[in-house]
């Protein structure tokens, strides 16, 4: 169904950059070559009529609606499965084509009900609509012995178990669209049509319901559905939109744009944006239906504070609790120091959000203990990609995979993480990329339909630094280095040392096989595959960088890329799977404790000196605090009071003990949330926070894309969250004067290199930029290091294996490792709030049956998992995706108390906790 | 903070630079990490364990960083 407002030219633009110029209707239009008639004719104001094409799917020609005729061609051929010719001379409409279209619709008409004024796409259905522009007056058949408009499939039931959008097949013209939308689109294959002539009906699965099938929701057969055959529930409730408004996803870090459509201020549904550079019109479950939190009864929307944590809040004026946390925010740093007290950052906030907290704890604060919820996700990220490539940022678009032969997947679940991008990577594969999975588990990845991993190297948890120094010194000691790159390109002694380190005997992946647990073949097998590769990309995500060598595997991923050449064009790179929608973004504003915005150090005079000159105050030299030590600080003393706007560190960070203890000795905190979150529990001031819905501003996703969110409804508590942080700054003394997020873009484009060309006029323009977008690039960057690295020579570094020291014992036998599903999102503060519960309602263990057989152990068992940290209870699921030693849990609801297992180990150089590798013992609780 | 934490993340920091083939180079490389990324109370209480019972804790060569940590910031 065609999105508010949206045209559909009927089938996808043609990437040639060859142009034919053609006859249509007495018009010369010119198109790229490959583009189908439809779509020529649509570019030039003619739309032919058709039902069977849409323009997110390849031409299918089954509805005989799109006929045209060719001027020295037999018949009538469709104009969907058509390529545009030079010369070509086409009509439209002719005498002959009303009638056969007149024919066609009549014989869809015959089947199918004609209560059209209460059908829920009574003003946005594409079979009303071609009955009107063909002129069809009356339908002489029916199904059977049925009457006109007696459907066959009167009698079938709907399928309403998706809590989300309902499957009515008596209303199905059988175009095909939903299953090539599953197929092509998502990449699942959920859908097909079973049956033949009057029988023939879309079914999920093996004749399943929705819910009980394959089908992952996403709602791309909704999105394609030309009737209301597939419908979503909240226009079947609500009717049809009346206005849209653009804007960005606010979950993972793929950043999808989304059309609102609303009625008023009220979302009717999220339809993903075909013109979305991130997600060219595709969406996940939680994007395009878990937008109810925004208005759920949890929503806190009047401030609140309380002398201690064990009193109950009292509700008050904005004025009151700005003021109260203001004058306790100062009686700290009167008694305790101007460092006493800080700011947590977070990556579900805007660009302008973010900066506005690091402005603010800077120049009302007047230190440097800012840090963001990036550090306990991607800060190896920054720090490794920095010192090797120049820039703390993935290098390429989304769109690059589509140049890749050879896909490496490290430590990341894109299908449950990074859903939309997952589509991409795997519509490659099937193309023909090969994949390389290296991961504990055995992610969909590995083996799903039409998708098979060339290789999955099975590492232990914790290993990645072993593997990727084996893969190394294959690519090393085989001859397969891209001499000539490295020569052009990088430093020469430090590539030298490099070299030397991983050619050694013992970073081969035969000396390494004991520790990673990977055959020594494999790793030789993946590393040929990946170092002949044309071009051979890498993606990776949080189970590189929550280790204590995280930074390292961050180091030795950028050296692989590096020594095959595969960096500087599209196709290849080092990409980052951002776990939440503005990581990139919050990092890039200095929302670290040691970096100015564009990740410049606090002791870079000439930067600190221009953020003076515009701020008005003197800027500390020295780094801050980061959130580990903030924590460790309050239980010393030294840190007493804490800002923390939209982060629940309470359920996200490790040891869960070890932060409620810091946020315990803390004497002031202020939570700045949607609702009252785990860490609101240790608060003293509460700030009603703004959902993405009621925000105007930008979100950077992994692919350094800069979108603009826009409010589509006012804030619930009366203020934006901009405007809370620049209230707080103001009752501590500091003014901040701005009348719209627009005018903190610029100041932030003022004072950065990297955003010198970005603002919202721009924006509006363009859809999105990749930074750096200045005067070297007015329209953004989407490939980095092309002909130089940013750093000027391209660094190899060493990467020495170093196992944690989180061992396993024989009292903690298995590694635990974490991440998280497809329906539910990090702490679950959004998801859990929505009918994606539906889908994954509890947190549970995965464990090997060999491992549960040895505990007594049986699916659904609710079983102990104790640590060295802490102890939980969670049911358990037997699975041969986790290997006989290794067990895996989500985080995403608080009573599972994941992180009361996790521990304190970080990454070497970042602090970013080692979530992935926890040594637990799991016993069967008796009685269970 | 806890001085046994403090030891524990720069003998980390130790782990990584000490692979490199240049160990002056690795010395101040790691001197100049922490110079660059811990909070100045961190980086006082770190250079507080030099003297004390703890130091043996520390690895040799972030010893010596810890000590070159010091003498840049006498200075």
């Amino acid at each position: 169904m065609n999105a508010c407002g949206e045209i559909d030219f009927g089938t996808p633009a043609s990437a040639t950059t060859t142009l034919v110029t053609l006859d249509i209707d007495g018009h010369a239009v010119t198109v790229p070559a490959g583009t189908s008639l439809i779509r020529a004719a649509a570019e030039a104001g003619v739309m032919i009529p058709k039902l069977c094409a849409t323009d997110s799917l390849k031409p299918f020609g089954s509805c005989r609606l799109c006929l045209v005729e060719i001027e020295g061609r037999r018949g009538f051929p469709a104009s969907c499965t058509t390529p545009a010719e030079a010369g070509m001379k086409v009509r439209t409409q002719s005498a002959q084509l009303a009638k056969l279209r007149r024919n066609v619709m009549e014989l869809y008409i015959s089947d199918h009900p004609l209560n059209c004024l209460t059908c829920s796409a009574n003003g946005n259905c594409e079979l009303q609509t071609m009955a009107g522009v063909v002129g069809l007056r009356e339908v002489r058949y029916g199904a059977g012995d049925a009457s006109p408009g007696e459907n066959h499939f009167t009698d079938v039931v709907r399928d309403e178990s998706n809590p989300y959008f309902s499957f009515d097949p008596g209303k199905c013209i059988v175009c095909n669209r939903c299953v090539r939308a599953c197929e092509e689109q998502q990449g699942t294959f959920a859908l097909t049509i079973s049956g033949r002539g009057f029988d023939s009906r879309v079914t999920a699965g093996q004749d399943e319901s929705f819910m009980d099938s394959e089908c992952v929701s996403c709602g791309a057969c909704v999105n394609a559905c030309p009737t209301a055959t597939l419908m979503e529930k909240s226009v079947i409730e609500k009717g049809q939109a009346e206005h849209s408004v653009t804007t960005t996803c606010a979950y993972c870090g793929v950043g999808c744009g989304f059309r609102a459509e609303m009625q008023g201020s009220e979302v009717v549904r999220m339809v993903p944006w075909k013109d979305g550079r991130a997600n060219e019109g595709h969406a996940c479950v939680k994007g395009r239906f878990a937008w109810g939190y925004a208005t759920h009864p949890d929503r806190v929307t009047k401030p609140m504070v309380r002398a201690k944590i064990s009193d109950p809040w009292r509700e008050v004026s904005w004025d009151e609790a700005l003021a109260h946390a203001a004058s306790e925010f100062r009686r700290i740093q009167n008694k305790a120091g101007r460092n006493s007290v800080g700011a947590i950052v977070s990556s579900r906030c805007t660009n302008e959000e973010d900066y506005l907290v690091q402005k603010l704890v800077r120049t009302a604060f007047g230190n440097n203990n800012v840090d963001t919820c990036a550090r306990v996700c991607h800060s190896p990220t920054g720090y490794g990609l920095k010192q090797t490539l120049g820039e703390s940022a993935g290098t390429q678009t989304f769109k690059s995979v589509e140049k890749a032969d050879v896909i490496v997947v490290i430590g990341a679940n894109p299908s449950d993480g990074h859903p939309v991008f997952a589509s991409r990577l795997k519509r490659r594969v099937r193309e023909g990329a090969q994949l390389i999975v290296i991961d504990p588990r055995e992610i969909d990845l590995v083996n799903s339909p039409h998708i098979k991993a060339a290789h999955h190297l099975k590492l232990r948890p914790g290993t990645n630094v072993a593997v990727l120094s084996a893969m190394a010194h294959v690519i090393v000691t085989e001859g397969l280095l891209d001499e000539q790159f490295v020569a052009e390109r990088c430093e020469t002694k430090a590539f030298a040392d490099w070299r030397e380190f991983v050619a050694r005997p013992a970073n081969s992946p035969e000396a390494l096989e004991v520790a990673s647990g990977v055959p020594a073949a494999e790793v030789r097998g993946a590393a040929r595959l990946y170092a002949r590769a044309a071009n051979g990309a890498i993606y990776y995500g949080l189970g590189v960088t929550e280790h204590s060598q995280g930074s390292t595997a961050v180091i030795a991923i950028a050296n692989l890329a590096m020594a095959t050449g595969n960096i500087g064009r599209e196709g290849v790179g080092v990409n980052p799977l951002r776990g939440q929608n503005n990581v990139q973004g919050s990092c890039d504003m200095g929302s670290f404790p040691h970096e100015l915005p564009g990740y410049r150090h606090v002791s870079d005079t000439v930067t600190r000196e221009m953020f003076e000159n515009d701020w008005g105050v003197k800027i500390q030299p020295e780094p801050g605090l980061r959130i580990p030590n903030m924590l460790d600080a309050a239980l010393d003393g030294s840190f007493l009071g804490l800002y923390c706007q939209g982060e629940d560190p309470a359920q996200s960070d490790p040891n869960t003990q070890h932060v409620t203890a810091a946020l315990s000795a803390m004497e002031c905190v202020v939570v700045q949330d949607l609702f009252l979150n785990e860490t609101a529990k240790y608060a003293h001031v509460f700030l009603p926070g703004s959902s993405f819905l009621e925000k105007d501003g930008t979100f950077t996703n992994a692919e350094r894309r800069i979108s603009r969110v826009r409010r589509v409804m006012a804030p619930l508590a009366g203020m934006a969250d901009w405007e809370v942080t620049c209230a707080l700054a103001k009752a501590l003394g500091y003014e901040m004067h701005y009348e719209h997020p627009s005018q903190i873009m610029d100041e932030i484009a003022r004072l950065t290199p990297t955003f010198a060309g970005v603002g919202y006029d721009k924006l509006e323009r363009a859809g999105s930029l990749q930074w750096p977008c200045n005067d070297a690039a007015p329209e953004g960057t989407p490939t980095m290091h092309v002909d130089e690295f940013v750093r000027g020579k391209g660094r190899f570094l060493i990467t020495q294996y170093v196992p944690t020291d989180e061992k396993v014992t024989r009292r903690f036998p298995l590694l635990l490792t974490t991440g998280r599903v497809l329906s539910q999102y990090n702490v679950g503060a959004q998801t859990r709030r929505t009918a994606n519960t539906d889908f994954y309602g509890a947190d549970l263990l995965e464990i090997h049956p060999h491992d549960a057989e040895e505990r007594g152990i049986r699916d659904g068992d609710r079983v102990g998992v104790e640590s060295r940290a802490g102890r939980t209870v969670l049911p358990a699921t037997l699975t041969e995706r986790v290997q006989p030693g290794v067990v895996y849990t989500t985080f995403h609801f608080p009573e599972s108390g994941a992180n009361v297992i996790t521990t304190d180990h970080s990454d070497w150089a970042t602090n970013c906790p080692e979530y992935k590798v926890t040594a637990v013992q799991v016993s069967r609780l008796v009685g269970a | 903070m806890n001085p046994d934490t403090l030891i524990r993340m720069a003998n980390q920091i130790g782990a990584f630079f000490e692979a490199m083939p240049d160990r002056e180079q690795a010395v101040q490389d790691i001197a100049n990490h922490l110079r660059r990324t811990w909070d100045p109370r961190m980086r006082t209480q770190l250079m507080a364990t030099l003297g004390g019972t703890k130091e043996v804790n520390l690895k040799p060569l972030v010893r010596e960083a810890v000590l070159a940590l010091r003498q840049a910031e006498a200075a």
